[in-house]
């Protein structure tokens, strides 16, 4: 699924104004409607990218916060080929985690998809990393090696559910390409 | 005027595929643990993956350079030995040293396999160069960073092997293979461990106002206010507060080497491999980066003027130098 199978990209949010669309449109969502949706998604890394935990190394098992911050929740990750969790919080309940990486909805996709590096990012401060950074870069690494495949694989594995889904991230995909 | 090598990194066997992809000549990269000088967490190729990684490259006409570059501790030879003998076994191109006794195990046990000096050995004199050459058989010298073209060319006259120059990446105001900053602070060795400023030591702190705190072990190296381009944890790039002045970066600024305006000078001057740093930057890095001097050394060679200007979104700090190439001294 790439930016072209969005049906009509007229009726896409303008980047600027995208910014706090996520956090409007998912603010009255109740949490427990996401977390099978999340547990689905990081089950797909799992299944999908067994090697990844090679690479994580130390990492597999530590908690990490992905704080996107244009969204009204956190989600902590746990890689665990064992014990895998991706589970959402709300920002005045935060989880204790070892490490913590935040940006924009739009940058972590960026990072995931491997379309741009992330030391850049740190530069310019678009990208904030705190905890345990030695887990941070192998989780960086680790997915970096996946060659920007895991949204699609993981997307994939969704059943029913896999061409809404697969919209959802074109559109993303596409709002990004229009901010770059 | 002859075309140079382009010699690109790759962290990981992606890094790789992204740099082959790019129109790398010849790629540089590690295996996993201390043998090399970019030992990071989640780094690094396994010994299958480095064989798998030689194919692909192999089969679409691109060198694999195996670094081996960081300096055995006493009585730990046996994982250098392993790496060398991995590589050789893979058929890379050449094997990357800086250690002495890794240079003549390798010229022993593998006297036809090509062998390069590291940047990490320090060699800067045609007297060390020689050395080397005459006693390892050393085919290549990658050249410290404290050097002006002119005096490349120099050395140039005087050695029997080739010269390859960083021209990209990070740059550090060090002696080569000699820096024990990072091991004051940390207890890791940058040269017998394999990297400096080690990510479980790092540690960043940013507050409600967005002003960045980097610290590595006890140390603070530096505090970004909201509004400024952060750097890298190494100690060579902190600001601090001396008896000079306050907020001072005592030994270099974060910025990152760029001579793509010196890239025709390198050229003349005798350099045959023009080296990309960032083993441990990502896949995205390699393909833009690799990308870019790949046009950029077939524009010189028609001379004509390359297109650059992409590159300053992935250096430090947002600032390029030509550092000691283009004549500056540091303090």
């Amino acid at each position: 699924m790439n930016a072209d199978s969005v049906d009509d990209a007229r009726f896409l949010p303008q980047p600027g104004a995208f910014r706090d669309v996520p956090r409007m449109a998912l603010a009255p969502v109740p949490l427990f409607l996401l977390q099978p949706i999340l547990q689905r998604i990081v089950a797909g890394v799992v299944r999908c990218h067994p090697e990844l935990f090679i690479r994580l190394g130390e990492g597999v098992g530590k908690r990490f916060l992905i704080d996107a911050t244009n969204l009204p929740f956190v989600m902590l990750l746990r890689l665990d080929p064992d014990r895998p969790l991706l589970r959402a919080y709300r920002r005045g309940q935060l989880p204790a985690h070892d490490g913590r990486i935040a940006g924009s909805l739009l940058t972590l996709l960026d990072l995931v998809d491997g379309n741009t590096d992330s030391d850049a990012l740190f530069f310019t401060r678009k990208l904030v990393v705190e905890g345990d950074t030695g887990a941070v870069v192998a989780l960086r690494n680790a997915m970096d090696d996946t060659e920007g495949r895991l949204a699609d694989d993981v997307v994939s594995g969704f059943g029913p559910l896999t061409w809404p889904a697969a919209q959802v991230l074109a559109v993303l995909r596409e709002i990004r390409r229009r901010c770059q | 005027m002859h075309r140079p090598e382009l010699v690109c990194p790759a962290g990981t066997p992606a890094g790789l595929h992204a740099a082959v992809d790019a129109g790398a000549d010849a790629v540089y990269c590690g295996f996993q643990g201390p043998t090399n000088a970019r030992n990071f967490p989640g780094l690094n190729f396994s010994p299958r993956e480095m064989e798998q990684a030689v194919t692909y490259a192999h089969d679409r006409g691109t060198k694999v350079l195996a670094a081996i570059n960081s300096f055995p501790p006493a009585g730990q030879m046996a994982a250098w030995k392993r790496a060398v003998d991995d590589a050789v076994r893979f058929g890379m191109d050449a094997v990357i040293v800086a250690d002495i006794g890794v240079a003549a195990y390798t010229a022993r046990m593998h006297p036809d396999q090509r062998l390069h000096l590291s940047v990490q050995a320090g060699a800067s004199s045609p007297e060390a160069i020689n050395f080397y050459c005459r006693e390892f058989g050393v085919r290549r010298v990658v050249l410290p960073r404290i050097l002006t073209v002119a005096e490349i060319k120099g050395i140039h006259a005087q050695i029997p092997c080739e010269i390859e120059a960083f021209i990209f990446g990070n740059i550090g105001m060090m002696a080569e293979g000699r820096c024990s900053l990072s091991a004051y602070a940390t207890g890791q060795s940058t040269n017998m461990d394999g990297v400096c400023s080690p990510a479980s030591h790092v540690h960043y702190l940013q507050d409600e106002g967005g002003n960045l705190k980097s610290l590595l072990g006890e140390f603070t190296i530096d505090c970004f206010t909201c509004d400024e381009s952060a750097g890298y944890p190494t100690i060579c790039k902190g600001r601090y507060d001396t008896e000079i002045r306050t907020g001072y970066y005592a030994f270099e600024e974060p910025v990152s080497l760029n001579l793509t305006p010196l890239l025709p000078e390198l050229m003349r001057a005798g350099v045959t491999a023009l080296k990309i740093e960032g083993r441990q930057r990502s896949r995205a890095y390699v393909a833009a980066v690799v990308a870019a001097f790949r046009k950029a050394v077939d524009a010189c060679m028609e001379n004509r003027v390359p297109d650059m200007a992409g590159l300053i979104a992935l250096t430090e700090g947002h600032r390029e130098t030509q550092g000691a190439f283009g004549g500056r001294k540091w303090r």
